[in-house]
């Protein structure tokens, strides 16, 4: 049995080897139908010029968390938004990825709705995380955020030859199991992508992990492989996930899976901890050095290999 | 079980004050007292607790992490979401075994069985 010390120091070890854990956002770049990855405040005018559109992924902003290391979740939600707006190209819109609020409290609602109005873009398309359907099944989210589509809450959009789609994989949940799509909305993503080309870009996105990142500290999704097989045919899939607080990919054929960063707090690496929750040993007055940090991911699509290029400072 | 834990404290501790009162009532209803599980890292410990019927268990979350109680086959309400430090009690009448989970981190699983 460990003390207290050491599980302290071993925090503390593993705290210094991820330092750049806190994501202002991650601005995405659709090039020639194949989605890259530029640090938001970093990416400099030339890699945006040839893209044909440009998009902001944000999450897990936690609204109501309060604790260590970060008592004021809505200061760092407004600094990335203050990046977004500091961008010289606006994005077309930001996504979401879930986990908005700490506790589904209608006023932890209202405070993340006006921070993000203050967002400069068209428009924001969010997907529920578990921490936003507490209590309710998520009727008050699917009220205020919701896209309306189907009754499930999931939806799909094209945007200038890309075909988007936000899925709902945090309701429903089974004693011992991960996420959940379930078989309505599995039934309904297979026909959404049933007449399209498979030249088509596909971004997919959802809060927790689809794809089995870790499931013993429940971060992945119990039916993924099979939305996974509708997916395969297309050229370039691109999965954006939340959920987990830090970058963590992965590459299958065609398919780049891709977690984001917290605008709020970090959580351990995969089974560097007892479990899953806030690192706390951040030291004081330094999360927004933690911000704006460095990810570079380059794919290139409809090749038998996909390569992926991560540079962090 | 309790009831004997009970009285096995109380007489243990009369024996070292060395008091010579010869018996102490057991509590009229041992099972008044309740039985606490605690929340911590994601795990709910015991996660298995034996309880004679009418047995009070407390749940309290000692995560920074929200947690739910949520009954697998909905034998009992559901908590509101647990901040750190909140509890939530619910007492357990009839024999049985009661599967619950933490209904947004559906792998913390627990069960309850009532004697």
């Amino acid at each position: 049995m460990r003390d207290a010390n050491d599980s302290t120091n071993e925090r503390r070890r593993h705290f210094l080897g991820c330092m750049a854990w806190a994501g202002a956002g991650t601005l995405w770049l659709m090039k020639g139908g194949v989605l890259q990855a530029q640090p938001l405040g970093g990416a400099d005018a030339a890699s945006a010029a040839d893209a044909s559109f440009s998009f902001v992924q944000i999450s897990d902003s936690h609204i109501g968390f309060h604790k260590e290391p970060n008592p004021d979740v809505a200061a760092t939600l407004r600094a990335s938004l203050n990046m977004i707006n500091a961008q010289s190209t606006r994005p077309d819109f930001l996504l979401h990825t879930g986990d908005l609020t700490h506790l589904s409290r209608p006023e932890e609602f209202d405070t993340l709705g006006q921070l993000m109005s203050e967002a400069r873009s068209g428009k924001v398309f969010y997907v529920p995380g578990e921490h936003d359907v507490i209590g309710d099944n998520g009727a008050e989210f699917f009220r205020r955020f919701g896209e309306r589509q189907q009754a499930g809450g999931w939806y799909s959009f094209d945007h200038r030859g890309v075909h988007l789609v936000g899925l709902i994989n945090v309701l429903n949940l089974q004693a011992g199991g991960l996420g959940s799509l379930g078989a309505e909305q599995l039934a309904w993503l297979k026909n959404d992508l049933a007449g399209r080309s498979a030249d088509t870009p596909l971004v997919v996105f959802a809060h927790m992990p689809l794809w089995p990142l870790y499931p013993p500290w429940g971060w992945g999704t119990d039916d993924s492989a099979e939305a996974m097989s509708y997916l395969r045919r297309f050229g370039s899939v691109s999965v954006l996930n939340g959920h987990i607080h830090q970058i963590q990919q992965k590459v299958e054929g065609n398919i780049t899976f891709y977690t984001a960063r917290s605008t709020a707090y970090p959580q351990p690496a995969p089974g560097q901890a007892p479990a899953p929750g806030p690192l706390k040993e951040v030291p004081p007055g330094s999360l927004h050095r933690y911000l704006g940090i460095r990810d570079v991911r380059h794919v290139q699509g409809r090749q038998a290999l996909a390569v992926t290029e991560e540079v962090l400072s | 079980m309790n009831a004997f834990r009970a009285v096995a404290v109380a007489m243990l501790l009369l024996g070292m004050q060395g008091g010579g009162v010869p018996a102490v009532a057991a509590p009229a209803n041992a099972v008044d007292k309740p039985v606490r599980i605690d929340i911590r890292n994601f795990a709910f410990a015991p996660a298995t607790l034996t309880v004679p019927a009418g047995t009070r268990v407390v749940w309290t979350n000692r995560d920074d992490e929200p947690h739910l109680i949520t009954s697998a086959g909905k034998q009992f309400d559901a908590s509101r979401a647990l901040d750190t430090g909140d509890t939530y009690a619910v007492t357990f009448a009839k024999p049985g075994t009661y599967a619950y989970y933490c209904s947004i981190h559906p792998m913390m699983v627990g069960t309850i069985i009532v004697q």
